[in-house]
């Protein structure tokens, strides 16, 4: 089995929420002081779900990662979780795309990849939380596509996946080479392990630029956007918590539930 | 691209009737349709649906499609894809709606990129702008920390639209509207991710999407145990169980309890957060309710800016306390 793993650097998702702060003047979300970024967390569930599949099947995971400024310390960890290559798609051409560019450009990666049996994202990115490029790889290879898989298991060339649904998860089969999208329900991504981040540390990462994949500067980044950033903008939340005191917690809890009393809240 | 024109919406069907998103996808899609001065129809896709049609009428559309196939039976993207493409072709929309749904999730992205325009995903907003007549497509970014909007040239503008973000409109039954069939034109050996199995997690009693009332307990519940007492305290209020994250990735409680962004989205009238934190992510979901109580130790905790009323305190010796008065005060 011969895996590819779409791996994207963002900002930490669960940086305290003030320290998100936006550039006014370029319609982009400022790093926010002290905050390092990140490996998408639901890339991770991608790279153990891949994992998973080695562990039974064997095999090889390719991981890509696409961007400006990749922090090589950051984007190496899904091969410090066990990954065998990463694949840096790192050029200032590739920033500031869309879905649409992204996966077009991550779509030319992989053909020019050629070899592989599946092809796993994130099931959204937790910048944009957009959840399409997965879709969009598949359309792009012309491959069939599941979401939200929970579980996925892979016999005589089929892939078996639970995908959750809103109200509980089905079962698709699906013919392989397919694109596969990752959600948290997967379980806990596993830790690198010491030898893991050794081993990572030694690997140098391919790093291939537009001309590699075969794709012009005009079709990828933002410049291959289809969709245009209006604006980007922090609501005001005037909201004020009236909070219940008490010389005890239980008697704060019997002024809360009086409070909301007298709110008509219950 | 002057062909292109009205709104499309896609309506879901749930247990044979159309659901809570599809009249708020109608209520949203007419008030775009009458800015652009342009009609709003509405697209039925499954098996044995088309009696719906009625349904979507009433509820604002001036035009039903219908694409009604046993092989529609389930939601298989293959399937969807290729008759949601050729409907589009046929209709030629400038604007297709869809709900942020685990079908319009699938179904949205796939179709845009097979259309070669963009999508738009869980949107809170779209409107019309006046001078360009192109649709503004306003979503929370960066896990609720922002607010994006966005455009795009292409037609059909697709989006996908958030649950109880939008308002239907009152049902109409007098409304009058044409009904029109199209068909599916199926290749039953093209469907390459095939249903093989439909699992129902829902857990008893009230829904947490339609619940007024909803106890969440959050990582600061430390385990399944401690959910017992927010039962105990949700039976009493009529209300829901919810979580965020970290209980239904722990196995706490069931994963369709999950409220986020990820999760459900819910509106109650009263939400209380039970050793959550208040990350953005969570509060996506959450942020509709008319009140939100927080019950937390941190003082600092974000859910503190993000509530209505509070309190300080271990949850452990709050609550019992609260539940016993809330058990006083509603006998009264
Ligand atoms: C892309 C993305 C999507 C996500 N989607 C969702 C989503 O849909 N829903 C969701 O919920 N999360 C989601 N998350 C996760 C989210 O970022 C947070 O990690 C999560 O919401 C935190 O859950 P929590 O508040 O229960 O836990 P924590 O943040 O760990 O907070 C626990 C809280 O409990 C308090 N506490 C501890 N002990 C006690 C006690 N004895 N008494 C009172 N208070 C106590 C603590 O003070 C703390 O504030 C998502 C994350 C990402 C990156
Ligand atoms: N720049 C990128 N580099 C690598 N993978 C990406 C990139 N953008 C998106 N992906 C993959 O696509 C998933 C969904 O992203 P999105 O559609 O942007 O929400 C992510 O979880 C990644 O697996």
């Amino acid at each position: 089995m011969n895996v590819i793993v779409c791996v994207k650097q963002v900002i930490d998702p669960e940086a305290p929420p003030a320290s998100f702060k936006i550039d006014p003047t370029g319609n982009k979300m400022v790093t926010p002081p002290g905050v390092s970024p990140v490996v998408d967390p639901y890339a991770e569930y991608a790279v153990e779900a891949a994992l998973r599949i080695k562990d039974v099947q064997g095999g090889k995971i390719t991981a890509i990662s696409l961007g400006a400024n990749l922090v090589p310390e950051m984007v190496k960890k899904p091969l410090a979780m066990g990954a065998d290559e990463l694949i840096l798609l790192a050029d200032e051409a590739f920033a500031e795309g869309d879905s649409w560019s992204t996966a077009y450009a991550l779509g030319m990666a992989i053909k020019k990849l050629g070899d592989y049996d599946l092809i796993l994202c994130g099931r959204e990115a937790s910048d944009w939380d957009a959840g399409q490029v997965g879709s969009g790889i598949a359309e792009f290879l012309g491959l069939p596509s599941v979401s939200l898989a929970r579980k996925i298991d892979i016999t005589e060339g089929k892939a078996r996946v639970e995908r959750v649904t809103d109200d509980g998860y089905e079962v698709v089969e699906v013919s392989l080479p397919a694109v596969i999208t990752v959600s948290n329900e997967l379980g806990e991504p596993r830790y690198a392990t010491i030898k893991g981040i050794m081993i990572a540390r030694r690997k140098e990462p391919v790093v291939w630029k537009p001309a590699d994949i075969g794709v012009e500067s005009s079709q990828i980044g933002a410049a291959g956007r289809r969709s245009q950033l209006l604006k980007l903008f922090q609501p005001v939340r005037e909201g004020k918590c009236e909070v219940a005191e008490g010389d005890s917690p239980e008697e704060a809890a019997v002024n809360l539930a009086l409070k909301l009393r007298e709110a008509k809240a219950l | 691209m002057a062909e292109y024109k009205g709104v499309l919406i896609y309506a879901e069907i749930g247990e044979g009737k159309l659901k809570a998103i599809s009249t708020e996808l109608l209520g949203c899609g007419r008030k775009l349709a009458d800015d652009l001065g342009q009609e709003l129809c509405a697209v039925l896709v499954g098996s044995g649906v088309s009696s719906l049609a009625r349904e979507a009428i009433a509820f604002g559309a001036d035009k039903v499609y219908v694409v009604d196939d046993p092989l529609l039976e389930d939601y298989q993207a293959d399937s969807y894809v290729s008759v949601m493409a050729k409907v589009v072709k046929q209709v030629m929309p400038q604007i297709l709606i869809l709900g942020q749904t685990s079908i319009g999730r699938d179904l949205a992205p796939g179709l845009a990129f097979r259309l070669g325009t963009a999508a738009a995903t869980d949107c809170i907003e779209l409107a019309i702008d006046p001078d360009s007549k192109l649709m503004w497509q306003t979503k929370p970014v960066y896990g609720g920390n922002a607010q994006a909007i966005f455009t795009c040239q292409s037609y059909p503008q697709i989006a996908t639209v958030r649950a109880k973000a939008m308002s239907p409109l009152e049902r109409d039954d007098s409304k009058q509207g044409e009904v029109i069939t199209i068909g599916a034109d199926l290749d039953a050996s093209a469907i390459r991710a095939r249903v093989l199995e439909k699992v129902r997690e829902e857990v008893e009693g009230i829904k947490l999407e339609e619940a007024e009332v909803i106890v969440s307990g959050g990582r600061g519940i430390g385990g399944a145990d401690g959910f017992k007492q927010l039962e105990e305290l949700a039976k009493i209020l009529k209300g829901a169980v919810g979580a965020s994250r970290p209980p239904c990735d722990n196995g706490w409680v069931a994963d369709s309890l999950q409220v986020g962004l990820t999760g459900k989205i819910v509106a109650p009238n009263l939400y209380i957060a039970v050793g959550i934190s208040g990350a953005s992510q969570h509060i996506s979901g959450c942020s509709g309710a008319k009140n939100i109580v927080a019950i937390n130790k941190d003082p600092e905790a974000n859910i503190f800016r993000q509530a209505h009323f509070g309190v300080v305190g271990d949850w452990k010796k709050v609550l019992p306390a609260f539940t016993s008065k809330v058990r006083e005060l509603l006998a009264e």
